[in-house]
């Protein structure tokens, strides 16, 4: 392909991503300001944001945060919340037949909830290109990198985050996105299961074990219903 | 500038993880079919692990953060995703300061 035409595919790419673009300053600023209310300084939040850049992994690393950081417990929390990348980039690895192998792991490495939608709807009407991927990705997860340096740096100003309610924001965020999980009974089971079990498991043992428990009891519901349901079909 | 060592070994362990999982999918492809069975799992664990996180805030730690946990999941069926968190956070500030908690 052209240069030309790389910077125009650049240009598509960034111009689809402008809404959430936008959106994801807000989310940056309250993650760095909540994150330098539970102690981290301001080069940790901005290296956890470029490092890391898994909104999701992130809000739930600060909810278990705890002092000195246990490396295994956010490990293994940030595996497990970030485990469905693994199908979405097994789905949009097979729309990538323009990239080359390092640009097709290039492009992976700064996948995102958001990116993936975009990119899987733009690859179900022409194929996908690294210009119009690099377009998409890259000014999102500059602004998002700068937007939770700005909420670390402003955070002194933003007062008690239990006061002002803050710190239900990431809390807020998950029931959001579990919303968005819905897709029917399966899922109630699923949800059920995993809230029984993180609430007995929070209540009898120490550190973030009921976030595992919880996980395995869903993982299980979801087996158990949907053999259920497959055995009539 | 500061940075903890503990504070780094986490981000870098997370860093870790994410990439992995975010490699997987291509690495996926190359090697494994995916059968019905174990995409049905793999789906499952994003909400389940969020479920898990939120459990004991949602259920057991006061009235106002169930009831702004309620409140946060009726708007999140309207409203998109900002506005339902605003939803949230406004309704735990406000029932924490008629209740004192």
């Amino acid at each position: 392909m052209s240069e030309k035409a790389s910077i125009e595919d650049f240009k598509a790419g960034t111009m689809t991503m402008a809404p959430l673009i936008v959106a994801v300053m807000p989310i940056g600023l309250v993650f760095g300001a909540v994150a330098a209310g539970k102690g981290l300084s301001a080069a940790e939040v901005a290296a956890m944001s470029a490092l890391v850049f898994a909104g999701g992994a992130q809000f739930v690393a600060l909810e278990i945060w705890s002092e000195p950081a246990s490396w295994a417990a956010l490990g293994l929390s940030a595996f497990l919340v970030n485990i469905r990348h693994v199908l979405m980039g097994a789905s949009l690895g097979t729309k990538m037949g323009a990239f080359s192998g390092p640009s097709r792991h290039a492009a992976m490495l700064l996948l995102a909830d958001e990116i993936w939608a975009m990119a899987e709807a733009r690859a179900a009407r022409r194929p996908l290109t690294p210009g119009w991927y690099a377009g998409a990705a890259v000014p999102f997860y500059a602004v998002g990198v700068l937007a939770s340096l700005g909420g670390a740096l402003l955070g002194a100003f933003l007062g008690d985050p239990r006061m002002t309610g803050l710190d239900f924001a990431f809390p807020a965020v998950f029931i959001v996105l579990v919303m968005g999980f819905w897709k029917g009974r399966e899922t109630g089971a699923v949800l059920a299961a995993s809230a029984a079990a993180a609430v007995i498991t929070h209540a009898l043992l120490p550190g973030v074990l009921y976030i595992a428990a919880g996980a395995a009891a869903g993982v299980a519901a979801a087996l158990v219903v949907g053999r259920a349901e497959t055995v009539p079909a | 500038m500061t940075m903890d060592p503990d504070t780094l070994a986490a981000i870098l362990a997370m860093a870790l993880a994410t990439v992995a999982t975010r490699l997987g999918g291509l690495v996926l492809i190359r090697f494994v079919k995916l059968g019905g069975r174990q995409r049905r799992a793999l789906e499952a664990i994003p909400p389940a692990v969020l479920m898990a996180v939120i459990a004991p805030t949602a259920f057991v730690t006061g009235p106002a953060e169930t009831a702004a946990a309620a409140a946060t999941a009726l708007a999140a069926m309207r409203l998109p995703l900002l506005a339902a968190v605003a939803v949230g956070v406004a309704t735990a500030a406000a029932l924490r300061a008629v209740i004192g908690a």
